[in-house]
């Protein structure tokens, strides 16, 4: 069954009472900053620069290697230590030269990475590969102190949430202290008036409020009609909302941060989802595609990591995609043992609607945010519009259709315009709000 | 004053002293209730732990949680590939070129797939040669997806491996102590397999390759042999000509390979004043007589007969006919015509008799015949009816070790199939090679199971020069393996069939690159050029005179004029029956086709059934009857046929135009084998094929039973309902205006006579659609032959469902698009028309009107596509309640099926009678176990289009989803729309031409064009329904010469 987001109003209550009652139960904490990569520049016995090492090594070496992990290419920590430096500057300018004069230690390491041959790379001088092996060869820094309870999402609100709360708690606090004093002053006074012998006036014996309400037969007209009305106007909408699963936001077999790729690292949408251009449906992208990039990152920066997902979590989840995929990262090679993702289907049209994406997306022009909601910021992802039909139809009717340097439309928008004495048409005017159009 | 009547209720109330009334009086029952025998057991209710009180909480508790459940929808999944294909965008459609070729059916198609899946057959607009799909080559794509298919190699009915069974049939062929391994095949074609085929006679010792069609073409293929020396079929090219007479051929169905339609329909459509003239001598009534200008009814034996006397007055020779004074005056008139259009005419003839195939190829070569294409002879038929009545003779003697049976089904298909079965019995090996546990593969001790053609590769020489290659569209479903790909094995060679063919065709390719030809699918050779006989002796066009003082040309090879006169002599005794093959099944192979056996017949218009056609005196003299009981289906009375000793039992239907003395059967029927209960219908008219001939002599008599029908057409004739189907002849339609033969209808305001088109007599406020597209559908019944592609076409498209033979019989039948079919009452509709005009006085009515209702015994015939009309004022949407079905822009009257609640009121208030209600789910549903029943059949649906539900009204759409896509494929490339892009499923499908589909706002489209035409008209014009499909006139050639 789907659970969607906004249903339960009642119980989103009970949940903010609770959190509301566990802000005074829990002691406030913040979570630590983590602490940076305390990389300390020491300079390597044979010189060089670590810092601009690490720019060419970005540059020019990150595709295939890693400092402390085998990629493409072997790690290389420790790699001047292992090979004689002059051995090192000819094999990184020129190794399949190497491979092929026949250097033992070349044919080697040539056979042990299934005969890749390592780019030549002549435009580096020797000072510049010093500074890239001083680099590499800064030893691995102890990892920070996993912070306990990490990993976990928690069902307590974020961080500024608790300040909030303490300022609330505060106010109750104040406020209940009120009442008890002024509940002490009442019946300190109470005590002086009876000490003086002062009268205090009995109040008069009325009708108690809700029998002279069921008196009043006007009243209890008045107030049926209205209860009705607004039992019906709830009725109404909870029939209204059955079926639209908007803010639906199921957990899916992989961990697919929307916010790392498309926000974080500004990966365009239809990269992924290529098929948006081309065809109705955007397509969930194929497991190859996902490698296109994965291939080379195996894990996550120490950076992405947040309060609520930590960096072994996201290691975690590529492991998944490694494993679906059938990639061996010792060997750097796939092994054939596949297992396709079955994603949950977020947002499902019904079967009697035609949709098309490029429609939408390459006539159109209309940005994927318009229907998905800032897809961009989810960690996870939610259905955001009602993707109803009341919500297309009106978009449909503020939409100006984008007729430019689009020869099809000329035609067509010339004489439209003409018809209803307007220079810009909306998608309702073009024909787009004709059942046939959607519903065949 | 009140009565003192006193009423009882009952003779006891009489008795005074009853104590029964006293007891009734106070109680409802005379007796007690016996409650305590059905709650008095007390054992049984103290055992049960479920009192009342629990009974209904439970029920309670179970509506309120299946309420509450229903308000949350599923859980859906998506799975995306691991790694996608490049080629296969999901949503998006791919094309590939592949030709059918199982042996009955040729053809080079256009393969739709959807995510790999194929789901639509399409034709191949680059061929030149059999590129027209007729219904059994689009319906092909659901056998593809049949649930009875055979799923890998059987050894005896047991599941075996592809290893074992090479190994196990290796050895066997490998000792077969000399006797004869015979290769029992349909009709390849192909130069790959005849190559491999060769390759196997070398590798093992006396290997003999028969090839068997199950309707079988040997005669014109000896008589081909005879004159040219080449044992293949004489191919015709019908546009070339404008006088057509055919004995007996049915060359819009199946005749000869068929294909022929859309060259004939060429020359139907009247340009400049001329079209071409069509007569057919014919016993049955086919669907080429039904298209003939003048149809003659008359006996296979007269038919015979007619061609002697055809040959000796078109050619001057040969002895006088021995035919009756009328039919004699006919053929005379027929040779004058052929005389006078000279090198424009052609005779073809569907006789299986070499005498008459020699008699027929003697006329064309001697009038030397446009038609007629020497240089590039059909391949497509290759059986031989005596080498396969050899086998069988040597099988049981027990000269044959080894059979290998691939593409037929000789135990279905054979007259002797006993004798066949005999003979199997003696055969050491035997393997056949089938996609069905059919009757032939029951028998035979292997069933190397083969794959679809959409599964496979292949090729084929269609006819001399035109290659055509097959490629599959779709990985192989089950563990099957190709018929080629096992010879291969079986040879010896590694090599796969695919890069077998590659290597073969080097020859082929010349300078076309194979992608080219793959891409493709066709590869057209320049043949020799036509060989003109005598360059001196061409004649002008239409230019007689010369042709009789040409000097008549004596064929060298056999003696036609002894042909001739054996035919002239023909005699038969008693009823001729001729077998033929319906539209629907062909020869039976896609028997199990639910779509096919859904597809009304073009001409009796009955589904799921063969029957026995009668002409009406025969009718009456036998006693079988037709009558349309209370909710108007149709029944029939069953006969026995008897030929040679052998019987069967069929239904009959009453037949107009049948020739007196002659009866029909249709073969392909009554497959029994490897089969669902439900596709098991008709009765196996092949028994009745002796020695491979469709002409047999038999005695009918009258059987026990009645038979129910599923027809779907129950008024058979015109009746001069000129507003229906428009008819004039060449000669008014030459000579008079538009007025006379083509009047729009008027009605009259204030006295005064407008055109129903007039706006001054329009109800409705007039629509502006003159911005952007405005779709219109234009049907032309000249050029419209009833085959019914576009039936099917429809069918696939736009997942029409099969609703079953009952349904079918309860008028329930779903297809958006129907072909009517209508009779003339009396010779002609001509003559309707003046006998409706003539009648005078309401008694004179009654009688006229009553005998107008039957057909006449040799009428004119006329076929009328009719789809939804799209009418601009449509009376559907204004009586819809919801609002489901509304109209728009761009002309096509929408239904949203999610919007209606089925009051049906639509279908009511439509003229046309094109709106179809779903009683029924058809999908999922076991009651109708047709392919939406299982995941195999479904993977056909085109899922661009939804599968509507139980209660909901549909209808033809105009394929709007395909006019939508070429829209926004339009719109995505950013340029105008050309004439002719626009398409819907069934004028694509359409090969004849004679329905045109595009934009009337596009002045320059061609059917902006044939919207001015003056044979344009409405169905129904008067009721002023402005329909956005148009039909044109049908014009028919009765000049003389």
């Amino acid at each position: 069954m789907k659970q969607v987001k906004y249903r339960n109003s009642a119980s989103k209550i009970l949940v903010l009472g609770t959190v509301f009652l566990f802000t005074f139960l829990n002691p406030v904490f913040g979570q630590e900053e983590a602490t940076a990569d305390a990389v300390v520049a020491t300079e390597a016995s044979s010189g060089g620069d670590v810092a601009k090492g690490e720019e060419l090594f970005k540059s020019l070496c990150a595709a295939c290697h890693k400092r402390y992990k085998k990629m493409t290419g072997p790690a290389l920590f420790g790699v001047a230590d292992k090979y004689e430096r002059e051995w090192l500057y000819s094999w990184i300018k020129n190794s399949a030269a190497m491979v092929a004069s026949g250097d033992a230690q070349a044919i080697a390491i040539y056979e042990e990475y299934n005969k890749t041959a390592m780019n030549a790379f002549p435009q580096l001088s020797n000072a510049d590969i010093d500074d890239i092996l001083a680099y590499v060869m800064v030893p691995k820094a102890d990892p920070p102190a996993s912070v306990p309870g990490a990993g976990a999402a928690t069902a307590s609100g974020s961080g500024s949430g608790v300040s909030i709360n303490v300022v609330l708690a505060i106010l109750a606090l104040v406020f209940l202290m009120l009442m008890v004093v002024l509940f002490l002053v009442n019946k300190t006074l109470r005590g002086f008036a009876e000490a003086n012998n002062v009268e205090l006036p009995e109040p008069e014996a009325r009708t108690p409020i809700w029998k002279a309400f069921i008196q009043n037969q006007f009243l209890v007209l008045v107030t049926a009609v209205f209860l009705l009305l607004a039992s019906g106007y709830f009725v109404y909408g909870y029939f209204m909302q059955v079926g639209i699963d908007q803010g639906y936001a199921p957990i899916q077999p992989i961990h697919y941060s929307h916010k790392i790729h498309a926000g974080d690292n500004q990966i365009e949408c239809k990269y992924c989802h290529s098929s948006a251009r081309v065809s109705k449906t955007s397509g969930i992208p194929s497991l190859n595609v996902c490698m296109n990039c994965h291939k080379s990152i195996s894990e996550v920066a120490e950076t992405t990591a947040t309060e609520d997902y930590s960096k072994e979590f996201y290691d975690g989840e590529i492991q998944k995609l490694y494993k679906a995929v059938g990639w061996d990262e010792d060997s750097q090679s796939y092994t054939g043992e596949t297992e396709p993702v079955k994603w949950v289907r977020i947002h499902n049209l019904p079967d009697f609607a035609y949709f098309n994406h490029s429609q939408h997306v390459s006539v159109a022009g209309v940005e994927c945010q318009t229907c998905h909601g800032p897809v961009e910021e989810m960690e996870i992802m939610y259905q955001d519009a009602p993707l109803t039909m009341g919500w297309c139809i009106n978009c449909h009717r503020e939409t100006n259709v984008k007729v430019a340097d689009n020869k099809y439309y000329e035609k067509i928008h010339k004489e439209l315009s003409k018809k209803y004495g307007v220079d810009q048409l909306t998608a309702a005017q073009m024909g787009g709000l004709e059942c046939g159009k959607c519903h065949y | 004053m009140s009565s003192n009547k006193k009423y009882w209720k009952s003779v006891e109330e009489l008795n005074e002293n009853s104590s029964i009334v006293e007891t009734l009086q106070q109680n409802e029952f005379v007796q007690e209730i016996p409650t305590d025998e059905f709650l008095g057991d007390k054992s049984s209710l103290e055992s049960s732990s479920t009192s009342r009180r629990d009974f209904l909480k439970y029920v309670g508790f179970s509506t309120a949680a299946a309420s509450l459940a229903a308000c949350e929808g599923p859980v859906k999944k998506s799975i995306p590939y691991v790694v996608q294909p490049d080629r296969i965008v999901p949503g998006v459609a791919n094309y590939y070129a592949t030709t059918i070729a199982d042996g009955f059916d040729f053809a080079s198609v256009l393969v739709k797939t959807r995510e790999g899946r194929p789901i639509k057959v399409e034709n191949n607009n680059l061929a030149i040669s059999n590129g027209d799909a007729n219904a059994r080559v689009h319906a092909s794509v659901l056998s593809l997806y049949d649930i009875s298919r055979l799923q890998g190699p059987k050894k005896a009915g047991e599941d075996i491996s592809w290893a074992d069974l090479d190994k196990e049939v290796g050895a066997k062929l490998n000792s077969l102590g000399g006797k004869q391994l015979v290769l029992l095949t349909q009709t390849f074609a192909s130069p790959s397999t005849s190559k491999l085929i060769a390759e196997f006679k070398a590798k093992y010792q006396n290997v003999t390759h028969v090839v068997y069609d199950a309707v079988s073409q040997s005669e014109a293929l000896d008589a081909y042999q005879m004159m040219y020396g080449e044992r293949v079929l004489a191919d015709y090219d019908f546009s070339e000509v404008n006088t057509i007479v055919s004995v007996g051929a049915d060359f819009l169905g199946d005749w000869q390979g068929g294909g022929y339609d859309s060259g004939y329909a060429k020359g139907r459509v009247p340009k400049n004043g001329k079209m071409s003239k069509h007569i057919q001598f014919e016993s049955n009534m086919s669907l080429t007589g039904a298209n003939a200008d003048s149809r003659v009814a008359v006996t296979p034996s007269q038919q015979k007969q007619v061609l002697a006397a055809l040959y000796a007055y078109v050619t001057g020779s040969g002895s006088k006919s021995s035919l009756g004074a009328n039919l004699d005056a006919t053929v005379v008139k027929a040779a004058k015509q052929i005389q006078k259009a000279g090198r424009n005419a052609v005779v073809v003839s569907g006789l299986q008799d070499v005498d008459a195939q020699l008699v027929v190829l003697a006329i064309n070569k001697a009038i030397k015949s446009k038609a007629f294409n020497e240089g590039s002879p059909r391949t497509i038929r290759q059986g031989d009816s005596k080498a396969v009545a050899q086998l069988v003779k040597d099988m049981n003697a027990g000269r044959v070790g080894g059979l290998l049976i691939a593409g037929v089904n000789p135990m279905y298909s054979l007259p002797n199939a006993d004798e066949f079965k005999a003979g199997l019995e003696k055969v050491s090996v035997s393997v056949a090679f089938s996609m069905h546990n059919d009757e032939t593969a029951e028998l035979c001790s292997y069933t190397a199971t083969t794959p679809h053609y959409l599964e496979s590769w292949g090729d084929v020489e269609l006819k001399k020069g035109s290659y055509s290659l097959i490629q599959p569209t779709i990985k192989p479903l089950f563990d099957t393996r190709q018929f080629q790909e096992t010879l291969l094995k079986w040879t010896g060679n590694t090599a796969t069939y695919h890069d077998y063919i590659k290597s073969a065709w080097t020859g082929i390719l010349g300078g076309t690159s194979w992608n080219q030809a793959l891409h493709d699918g066709v590869l057209v050779k320049p043949v020799l050029p036509k060989q003109e006989l005598v360059e001196a002796l061409e004649t002008p066009e239409g230019d007689s005179a010369n042709l009789e003082a040409a000097p008549v040309v004596t064929p060298a090879g056999p003696n036609v004029g002894a042909s001739a006169r054996r035919l002239s002599v023909a005699k038969s005794s008693g009823l001729e029956l001729t077998l033929y093959t319906k539209t629907s099944l062909g020869d039976g192979q896609q028997a199990n086709n639910p779509w096919l056996q859904e597809m009304p017949d073009p001409i009796t218009r009955a589904s799921w059934d063969n029957y026995l056609t009668v002409s009406r005196a025969d009718a009456a003299t036998l006693g079988l009857t037709n009558e349309n009981v209370a909710n108007g289906a149709l029944n029939g009375s069953y006969a026995k046929v008897t030929v040679a000793g052998k019987e069967v039992v069929v239904p009959v239907i009453i037949q107009p135009g049948q020739a007196k003395g002659s009866v029909g059967l249709a073969l392909g029927y009554g497959k029994s084998k490897g089969f669902k209960e439900e596709m098991i219908v008709g009765v196996n008219a092949y028994s009745l094929y002796q020695n491979l001939n469709a002409v047999q002599n038999v005695s009918v008599s009258a059987a026990q039973g009645v038979h129910e029908f599923a027809c779907v057409q129950l008024h058979n004739t015109l009746m001069g309902r000129g507003d229906i189907v428009k008819e004039t002849t060449l000669e008014i339609f030459n000579t008079k205006d538009k007025h006379h033969w083509n009047a729009i209808p008027e009605v009259s305001k204030n006295h005064i006579e407008y055109e129903v088109t007039s706006p001054e007599v329009d109800l409705w406020d007039e629509f502006d659609r003159s911005v952007g597209h405005h779709f219109n559908l234009s049907i032309d019944l000249n050029a419209c032959t009833g085959c019914g592609a576009c039936v099917i076409a429809c069918h696939s498209e736009n997942n029409v469902p099969v609703v079953g033979k009952s349904e079918i019989r309860r008028s329930r039948d779903m297809h958006w698009l129907r072909i009517d079919r209508y009779y003339s009452s009396e010779e002609s509709f001509e003559g309707d028309n003046e006998k409706k005009d003539n009648i005078a006085g309401l008694g004179s009515s009654l009688s006229e009107f009553n005998e107008m209702e039957s057909a006449s015994d040799n009428p004119q015939v006329v076929f009328q596509p009719v789809m939804c009309q799209h009418c601009n004022h449509a009376p559907c949407e204004t009586v819809c309640p919801v609002a489901a079905t509304s109209h728009g822009r761009q002309g096509q009257n929408h239904m949203a099926y999610n919007r209606c609640v089925g009051t049906r009121y639509c279908g009511n208030n439509c003229p046309y009678k094109v709106r179809r209600f779903n009683w029924f789910l058809y999908s999922n549903n076991d009651e109708f176990d047709y392919n939406m029943n299982n995941d195999l059949g479904r993977m056909v649906l085109n899922p661009d289009v939804v599968v509507r539900s139980r209660g909901v009204m549909e209808k033809c759409s105009m394929c709007i989803q395909m006019t939508q896509k070429t829209i926004l494929d339009a719109k995505r490339d950013g340029r105008a729309i050309k004439d002719g892009e626009f398409q819907t499923a069934c004028s694509a499908a359409c090969s004849s031409g004679a329905m045109v589909f595009g934009d009337i706002n596009d002045k320059d489209s061609e059917v902006a064009k044939l919207k001015e035409d003056k044979r344009m008209y409405h169905l129904l014009e008067h009721v002023g329904t402005k329909p956005n499909v148009m039909y044109q006139t049908k014009v028919r050639n009765t000049t003389e010469a």
